[in-house]
């Protein structure tokens, strides 16, 4: 009858979000203080590397047209 | 009490647990392990290069490994592979459905793939022997549209669609290796992790998932948008990742601590997200969004560093280069323009 497929089917549905759940709640988790302490250390490391973040001397940029020598 | 009433009954013990042990761990914030540092200053960008060659709107790009040529798919039915140093085409490949939404360049530079409406990702080879650029496999599976591709290597691709789940390619028999089902609504974005073992999803669901590529299994969930979430990126790390939404928020959510961190936002900004990327360092989060603008955002304090305007439409799609040189953004006003 439908009317069983449609609730077999809900608790099918209803098991595997339980079986999920389950899985979800027993991974182990870090303080937050530890892992923001890790992404600040992490850019202030990697912070002279960031040619975004340090800005790029026209030399060095591949984009920057560059500079003519105006020698007068 | 009918097994569905036990069995909703325990799923809302373990919501409630896992809120238990999220709150357990929240002992500080990331904004007040920052409080005391410097902020970035005022981060400004100018457009270095503007690519012109689209007839209509850019919903996607992606840098080579190169830092160098990069490709962009417009609903002109075209994808394009330029030379973002000399602004020249080095491929023009006519799409057999225009209706795309992502395109991928592979890390060896050899493929590249898009996909959309059609439901297929089509790759695409750019080094035949004969020097032309063909279609060397569709993926067909999906019954959904492709809203994000991203290739793995260049047997390997993982794909997003309209259709809730995500899926891993074996590109060589075009078949689905391993499908990731549990998402509730349109997968819209992923983004692999540095180390190519897991990668992120965010979805019409609001949530964002973390998938364990080999084994198929979401490992965790992350919930907090109040809206479709459109795009994903992991931290360069591994150890984070940021979620761009339609709620007009970016949030920094942390694997380690299962929690968001952050959220980017202001009271007048309205819009939604539609691409987000972090500078190397991951200091700056860059975000997309409707208004025709990109903010710059300082992902450690929380605070917007910059605006880069200069697009006349909608920013659809944005990527940092590998080496961090340049950010590229693509528009529905079907130009891309470089900035650094």
């Amino acid at each position: 009858m439908s009317n069983n497929n449609a609730s077999s089917s809900s608790v099918a549905v209803a098991q595997r979000a339980v079986k999920q759940l389950r899985l979800e709640a027993k991974i182990r988790r870090i303080n937050v203080s530890q892992a923001a302490t890790d992404l600040k250390n992490f850019c202030l490391q990697n912070a002279h590397k960031d040619p975004l973040l340090v800005g790029v001397p026209s030399s060095d940029n591949p984009f920057r047209p560059p500079k003519s020598c105006g020698l007068l | 009490m009918s097994e569905l009433e036990q069995l909703r009954q325990e799923a809302e013990q373990l919501r409630n647990q896992i809120r238990d042990a999220r709150k357990a761990c929240n002992d500080s914030s990331l904004s007040q392990i920052t409080a005391g540092l410097d902020s970035v200053g005022r981060i400004q960008m100018r457009t270095r290069r503007t690519l012109r060659g689209h007839l209509a709107k850019i919903y996607a790009m992606q840098w080579a490994t190169d830092s160098r040529l990069l490709v962009s798919a417009s609903q002109d039915g075209k994808l394009i592979i330029w030379d973002s140093y000399s602004t020249n085409k080095i491929h023009a490949i006519p799409l057999r459905s225009s209706w795309v939404m992502t395109c991928a360049y592979a890390p060896s530079g050899s493929y590249a793939a898009c996909g959309g409406l059609d439901n297929i990702c089509s790759i695409y080879s750019l080094k035949t022997r004969e020097g032309n650029v063909r279609v060397t496999r569709e993926l067909s599976g999906h019954t959904g549209y492709l809203s994000c591709c991203r290739f793995l290597d260049d047997s390997q691709i993982v794909t997003s669609s309209g259709d809730t789940t995500c899926a891993l390619w074996d590109i060589e028999t075009g078949q689905q290796t391993t499908t990731f089902t549990g998402h509730t609504g349109d997968v819209m974005s992923l983004s692999l992790s540095p180390d190519s073992r897991t990668f992120v999803s965010g979805a019409c669901d609001a949530s964002s998932k973390l998938w364990d590529i080999r084994d198929g299994m979401c490992r965790q969930s992350f919930t907090g948008h109040v809206s479709d979430i459109n795009a994903v990126i992991f931290f360069p790390n591994g150890n984070a990742f940021t979620t761009g939404s339609d709620d007009a928020t970016c949030r920094l959510f942390d694997l380690r601590a299962d929690q968001e961190l952050m959220m980017y936002s202001h009271d007048n900004i309205n819009c939604g997200i539609t691409s987000v990327a972090f500078s190397k360092s991951g200091r700056l989060l860059l975000a997309g969004y409707d208004d025709f603008n990109c903010n710059v955002w300082d992902t450690l304090k929380g605070e917007r560093a910059g605006v880069l305007a200069g697009h006349d439409n909608r920013v659809s799609c944005l990527g940092i280069s590998s080496d961090g040189m340049a950010l590229a953004t693509g528009s529905w006003d079907s130009f891309l323009r470089i900035w650094n």
